[in-house]
């Protein structure tokens, strides 16, 4: 399928180094309790943690926190099969509600020195690396519209954002990486 | 900004949440047998305190989850954040000038 907020963002984010489109993902929103969100983490491989707003990685998969009940799982374009068929293994019998969001969102990311000054350029949160370390995750607002940021390194931004906001957000983006450079 | 304190992410700046009305309005056990008096009285009447009032708010840019709050309405000041289900704080911390 042809994404065409996609092809949209793309003028203002090739006009930018610091703001790069990411290739598609497999995106699954689990909500559950405890349990059910533990058995799914387990069968992915991903470690289990309670923590508010962090984000666990294994390998090419990583489960972001977005509320005590519900996780964005993030992997590879070609793992979506895969992982629903372990997902239905492992929650079989339990409460849960799981949805395909592959194509709700699309990611970009944000790197360089000073990928937290253009990002805070329309996000208001504190993004210093004590106040948001590397693994911290959450869902925030970028001037107008909802996005999902999480740290991914310590000069780098992955941020999910929905594919109708795509082009506005990465022009916001790019705008504000354009008066950041030289 | 005005900062909230969320009890599941902590502090986060205002526009990432939504007022959800007055908290601590308990659902009558049976409607059947309310008078329309009463079950108006549970639908439509609300406080309209000037001062301290408890209030339920949502997280909605963040992790969706419903709190309470207590406010002043005077300063909008927050005094305290707590879960669903928790009794508000007794001793809300002291309002700063």
């Amino acid at each position: 399928m042809r994404d065409l907020s996609a092809a949209r963002q793309a003028p203002y984010v090739a006009a930018s180094p610091l703001v790069r489109p990411l290739p598609p993902l497999t995106r699954l929103l689990l909500r559950g309790g405890s349990d059910a969100l533990a058995a799914a983490l387990a069968a992915l491989g991903l470690p289990f943690t309670e923590a508010a707003c962090r984000a666990v990685s294994q390998s090419d998969r990583s489960a972001l926190w977005l509320g005590p009940d519900e996780r964005l799982l993030l992997a590879p374009q070609q793992q979506l099969i895969e992982l629903t068929e372990l997902l239905r293994e492992a929650l079989a019998g339990r409460a849960h509600c799981l949805v395909d969001v592959s194509h709700r969102q699309c990611a970009l990311e944000v790197s360089g020195p000073q990928a937290a000054v253009v990002l805070n350029c329309g996000c208001p949160l504190d993004l210093d690396a004590h106040a948001f370390p590397v693994g911290m995750c959450t869902r925030t607002v970028l001037a107008k519209a909802e996005i999902v940021l999480w740290r991914s390194g310590e000069r780098s931004f992955h941020v999910e954002v929905w594919r109708s906001f795509a082009a506005y957000v990465s022009k916001v983006l790019a705008l504000a990486a354009r008066e950041l450079s030289p | 900004m005005l900062l909230i304190n969320c009890p599941y992410c902590g502090e986060r700046p205002e526009l990432e949440f939504v007022h959800g009305g007055q908290a601590h309005i308990a659902r009558p056990g049976n409607p059947a047998e309310c008078s329309d008096q009463q079950w108006a009285e549970y639908l439509y009447r609300r406080d309209n305190i000037k001062g301290v009032h408890a209030e339920r708010w949502r997280h909605v840019h963040g992790c969706g989850r419903f709190f309470n709050a207590l406010r002043d309405t005077t300063s909008d000041q927050f005094l305290a954040t707590y879960k669903v289900g928790e009794q508000p704080p007794a001793q809300p911390r002291k309002a700063t000038a």
